[in-house]
């Protein structure tokens, strides 16, 4: 249903009256012109509605997988709209281009919501208080909103929002509506209860992998233990002859035994008797990985950066440093592992998946079985982690194909060993550096040479676009620092592995990289590593303003005891700047203790501060697990880690204390997901060598 | 299959299972009690936490067979109180990212305090140091863990 009165032009527009609520929906242009050529009604692209008894609801198109998108989203809104925080109500989207592209990645949520969604809480507040001045026959002007009430200024005469609705949602649409003094914030940037939480710790949160649809059968699928391996043949007999068992299908990536509990279909599994082609990858192993790297690292480069000369600078350094680093496949091991609900029928499909891209994988269900894109709802679930894995839509796709070829609802739960095993890697790569100094010690050339699979390469080998290579260089060209000459090389050494986005992607290999040699340098200038990197940083730069809070708040440059070190690191991606100095103790057997973490962070405006501490919190503690245990290995085409007893993640006890500090800012808001990773493993080997005199050139840190 | 008889959250329920049947499944799709969580099914991420006669037990790795005779409790159980100190605490101090590992953090933390009204710092390692998570949020759990005790425990 449209409003006579709204336009085409208009960015805010109401979009239902159904119910006789007020819903105000925000348009991309560019959701507008898909919707316009495709001739579909028009509809919002995330909307707020506001019902008669006065509940707010605003509809969140990012996933929810732990970083409070469904916290903070709703504090834009309520904020300008001056709603009463109690009672905001939050609803999941469903996969809608209306929604623009959907995607939970990047860091860029608040990002791409920031503007949007605090115009559309202005939006209706203003018509609100039109809504009010009409019924009081008052000017607009003397009318304010008052935490989900209109109260008029000189009689003090005030209505709840639900009052006001239906009149409101008959006047027009303002097109500009006035954005709020932040000074006048009451919830943007200050302390509000996840909305999330109480059902998840009372266990009545539902993820995917508790998600049912009636009639569903759940399936386990065994899969190639070879890379890239198929099936030759299968004998199902001893899988049909488990209890609760009742179908065994094929589908590309496997084969599926479909039960009535998940506990049958682990073991129908487990009892079904498959032989595999192994392959071409059969022999692959780590080591041929890391040999095949060294051979890339001298053959064809790509220019990412290049600055001055950096061979003249180099042969002309005063004194000059090489090195050597590399860094190991990751998993992204969520707690919840991989599952997708299918429910195949002639014409459509309705998937319900822990997706962070839902549209994506809305298209790719629709390719694979020969549908409309329209013809397949897919309802996004809480994710029970993604760290980046939840971005493909290979278990959907797989999902929808069980389904078709059994001929019924299933959820396809992957068992643990499977998530690990076939999960799609953060890539290993090795690095080659090389750097001078002058005479005074400074910086005058600097080289990295970076192999590495490329992950956009890898993931759309039909793709187009000179520089798509690129995503191998993040957080390497951009090296932050002064230097007269910079030349940073990209080597491509794409690998059978399966390879995606792990949170802050190449940022986790290049900053480590970046900030261990700048370290190594500043020892080879002789100079503190902390005011090395702050002379070659601009002055007034955001990083160099973090890299200094942080020194400040660890107490850089105070006595620390024996067996102990401090190490700094700094970082800027996804719009955000961080900076973590690393206490850390070594013993006499090489064992590494991380003490404490301090972290700066410049993230712009802070919207949900205790969600920043948070998300930086995990990121540090993910890095740190990453430093110090991560590693996925491959031995005869096989990936050997299958749990958490050789996948280890950080303990409990082995949590160091963190900090987050952040620097208070009135620039638009940007990443917090991600930028909190990469500085933690080079601040920890940095400090690890301030202990001990050895330099960690390859993770994960092994000492002993 | 056999019929087993289980005292689940104080609620005698009986179900279909064969022997051998880890208790977590026997929850999750037998009884629908989808707050204790699969996250290894080997018993060592702790997620799928549950109490059998007040003891922290691996559900993902306990026969159902073990748990008849036995008192089941599991995080809806533990949460019928609305004024959990536990929950109030790991509120409080916004301990959950995700969510997915808390409920057995929660039924961890809460076997710890049955045994202890005020553990030390070694006892909360020895306890917590198992059940693992993801997102981070180890510190919070501690923060969480501190303020239950300051308060008094669980009342």
């Amino acid at each position: 249903m449209t409003s006579p009165t709204t336009t085409r032009r208009d960015f805010l527009k109401v979009v239902s009256v159904a119910g006789a609520g007020l819903a105000l929906g925000v348009y991309d242009r560019q959701a507008w012109a898909m919707a316009e050529e495709s001739g579909t009604t028009l509809s919002p692209s995330v909307y707020l509605s506001i019902d008669t008894s006065g509940n707010v609801t605003v509809v969140v198109a990012r996933a929810e997988m732990g970083q409070g998108v469904r916290t903070a989203i709703p504090m834009l809104v309520a904020e300008e709209l001056e709603a009463d925080w109690d009672r905001i109500r939050v609803e999941q989207a469903l996969a809608d281009p209306k929604y623009g592209s959907m995607v939970t990645g990047g860091s860029q949520s608040i990002r791409t919501s920031w503007e949007p969604l605090r115009k559309a809480g202005a939006t209706a507040r203003e018509m609100l208080i039109a809504a009010a001045a009409q019924e009081w026959r008052v000017e607009p002007s003397t009318c304010r909103a008052e935490r989900g009430s209109i109260v008029h200024g000189t009689t003090g005469r005030k209505m709840e929002y639900g009052k006001l609705v239906e009149r409101a949602a008959r006047l027009p649409v303002p097109e500009n509506p006035l954005l709020k003094n932040p000074a006048k914030y009451r919830i943007i940037g200050k302390k509000v209860r996840r909305l999330d939480s109480p059902d998840k710790l009372r266990g009545k949160a539902i993820f995917g992998i508790d998600t049912r649809v009636p009639g569903m059968l759940i399936a386990a699928i065994q899969r190639s233990p070879v890379i890239g391996g198929s099936v030759k043949r299968f004998d199902a007999a001893g899988a049909l002859a488990t209890p609760g068992v009742r179908r065994v299908v094929q589908v590309h990536s496997g084969v599926a035994v479909l039960a009535d509990t998940t506990w049958a279909a682990f073991q129908g599994r487990d009892n079904l008797v498959v032989d595999w082609d192994d392959g071409p990858n059969a022999r692959m192993s780590s080591a041929s990985i890391a040999k095949m790297f060294q051979e890339k690292s001298a053959g064809e480069v790509r220019i990412a950066r290049n600055d001055g000369d950096s061979a003249a600078a180099l042969a002309s350094a005063v004194q000059k440093s090489v090195a050597t680093y590399e860094l190991p496949f990751l998993a992204h091991a969520p707690l919840e592992p991989m599952n997708c609900i299918a429910h195949t029928r002639a014409d459509s499909a309705e998937i319900w998946a822990p997706s962070q891209s839902p549209l994506v994988a809305r298209d790719a269900v629709a390719g694979a079985l020969g549908l409309p894109p329209e013809k397949v709802v897919v309802h996004p679930t809480l994710s029970g982690g993604g760290f980046g894995r939840r971005l493909w839509p290979d278990f959907a796709v797989e999902a929808a194909l069980v389904s078709r070829a059994a001929g019924t609802p299933v959820k396809v739960v992957w068992t643990r060993e499977e998530d690990m095993r076939h999960d799609f890697y953060r890539p290993a790569s090795l690095h080659r550096l090389a750097a001078g100094i002058d005479g005074n010690g400074k910086l005058s050339a600097w080289q990295h040479r970076i192999v590495a699979p490329s992950i956009n390469i890898q993931l759309f080998p039909e793709g187009t676009g000179e520089n798509r290579w690129r995503d191998a260089v993040d957080g390497a060209a951009q090296l932050p620092y002064t230097v007269p000459s910079i030349l940073v090389e990209y080597a491509m050494a794409n690998t059978p592995v399966q390879i995606l986005w792990w949170r802050s992607v190449y940022n986790s290999q290049n900053a480590f990289v970046n900030e261990s040699f700048l370290d190594e340098i500043a020892v080879l200038a002789g100079k503190d590593p902390f005011e090395y990197r702050r002379e070659l940083l601009p002055v007034d730069s955001r990083l160099r303003g973090v890299l200094e809070l942080a020194a400040k708040k660890a107490g850089w440059g105070t006595p620390l005891p024996a067996g102990m070190g401090r190490g700094i690191a700094c970082h800027a991606c996804f719009g955000s700047f961080v900076a973590e100095v690393a206490e850390v103790s070594v013993d006499s057997n090489g064992g590494v203790r991380v003490k404490r973490i301090v972290s700066a962070v410049d993230c712009g405006r802070a919207v949900n501060p205790d969600g920043i501490r948070s998300q930086i919190e995990g990121g540090v503690i993910i890095g740190l697990t990453a430093a110090l245990y991560g590693e996925i290995t491959i031995e005869n085409g096989r990936v050997q880690q299958g749990n958490y007893d050789a996948y280890k993640l950080l303990r409990y006890d082995e949590t160091p204390e963190i900090e987050v500090h952040i620097v208070g800012s009135e620039k638009d808001p940007t990443g917090v997901g991600e930028p909190g990773l990469p500085p933690v493993a080079p601040a920890v080997c940095n400090a690890i060598y301030a202990a001990t005199g050895k330099r960690i050139r390859r993770l994960p840190i092994r000492l002993q | 299959m056999a019929l087993i008889t289980l005292d689940v959250n104080g609620t005698s329920r009986t179900v279909d299972a064969e022997d051998g049947t880890p208790l977590l499944w026997v929850l999750r799709d037998l009884l629908g009690l989808t707050g204790t969580k699969y996250g290894c099914g080997a018993g060592l991420c702790g997620s799928c936490t549950v109490h059998l006669d007040g003891e922290a037990t691996r559900s993902c790795i306990t026969p159902v067979e073990n748990a008849v005779g036995k008192k089941i409790l599991t995080i809806e159980g533990f949460c019928e109180k609305p004024d959990n100190p536990l929950v109030e605490a790991w509120l409080d101090e916004e301990v959950s990212q995700c969510g997915y590992c808390q409920p057995g953090q929660l039924m961890t933390a809460a076997a710890l305090f049955s045994r202890n009204p005020a553990p030390s710092e070694n006892e909360i390692n020895a306890a917590m140091s198992e059940t693992l998570c993801r997102c981070g949020t180890q510190n919070r759990i501690r923060k969480a863990i501190r303020r239950v005790i300051e308060e008094g425990g669980m009342r």
